[in-house]
């Protein structure tokens, strides 16, 4: 008898909240980029229950893909806060409001 | 079968506890550092479910690479930029938080509820130890990845030659290019930035 799937995917939903809010209420960019991480792992341990809870892997075949997303989103990401803060100085995302209204 | 249960309460406390101080941590090093414990945490939860490559790539990937990328930008823009804490949209952080909660409650909601519906879980977990014994997790992970999921695995190659491409013309200097003001302004910038660090 093995830990239930339900713990796992409680626990992917604790930190899959605790991302939103950080995503949120953070105001440094990379720190923004960092919750957006938390949240991918949060739905990689899903993805990985669900894979265990169904008896195949194509749950781990799916982990594959957001991981690859994930690593083209943050390179992509990190270069684009890279040259903002060349640009105008700072990471802050409030700063950073030139396609604003 | 008990020492399951205790390798899953540690991942549990770690993962959840390095999370929510990543929340709470001021400086953008310390959170990336608690990022680092979460992702070790949750490849300690791929292994005891059986996912013994997904965990290894977790480690080498994410928390290798991914993570020192993180760091290296941090340091490349300077740890000491401190947050700024005036809301310039009032009520912002306590609707985020509010809002954060009531998801949590419904995420685990459904999962307490949701899995008890979906049913047949405990039957079908045998199944992934029998295929994690027979041809292995490596070798049922290929033969699905090679043929089932050729097509988007292809695809994922193309998205990230675009990153690579897309990175490449987004982080080149502009200081030979024929317009030299924005050039020199970037240049002089990144070598005041580079004698501060």
């Amino acid at each position: 008898m093995s830990v239930a799937p339900g713990y796992y995917l409680a626990l992917a939903g604790l930190m899959f909240s605790v991302g939103v809010v950080g995503a949120l209420t953070r105001r440094n960019a990379i720190v923004i980029f960092m919750f957006i991480e938390l949240m991918l792992n949060a739905i990689n341990l899903i993805f990985v229950t669900f894979s265990r809870m169904w008896g195949h892997v194509d749950g781990q075949i799916l982990v594959f893909f957001v991981l690859v997303v994930a690593a083209a989103e943050v390179v992509v990401g990190l270069a684009i806060i890279l040259v903002i803060s060349r640009r105008r100085g700072t990471a802050n995302v409030d700063d950073v409001s030139l396609l604003k209204w | 079968m008990n020492l399951e249960y205790f390798v899953f309460g540690v991942m549990f406390v770690m993962a959840l506890g390095a999370s929510l101080a990543m929340l709470f941590a001021r400086n953008a090093v310390h959170a990336a550092l608690f990022l680092v414990v979460t992702q070790v945490a949750l490849a300690l939860g791929f292994l005891l479910q059986g996912a013994f490559f997904v965990a290894a790539v977790q480690i080498i990937l994410y928390a290798g690479a991914i993570m020192v990328l993180f760091l290296f930008v941090i340091m490349l823009l300077g740890v000491d930029t401190r947050e700024a804490l005036i809301d310039p949209l009032p009520g912002q952080r306590p609707l985020a938080i509010g809002l954060g909660g009531l998801l949590a409650a419904e995420i685990l909601w459904v999962a307490v509820r949701g899995v008890e519906l979906a049913a047949g879980g405990e039957d079908q977990a045998t199944a992934l130890t029998e295929l994690n014994q027979n041809p292995g997790n490596v070798k049922a992970l290929a033969a699905e990845l090679f043929s089932r999921y050729l097509l988007p695995f292809e695809a994922t190659s193309v998205l990230l030659v675009v990153a690579i491409v897309g990175v490449m013309v987004l982080a080149r200097r502009i200081g030979r290019v024929p317009n030299t003001g924005t050039g020199a302004e970037s240049a002089s910038g990144s070598d005041k930035e580079g004698a501060a660090a």
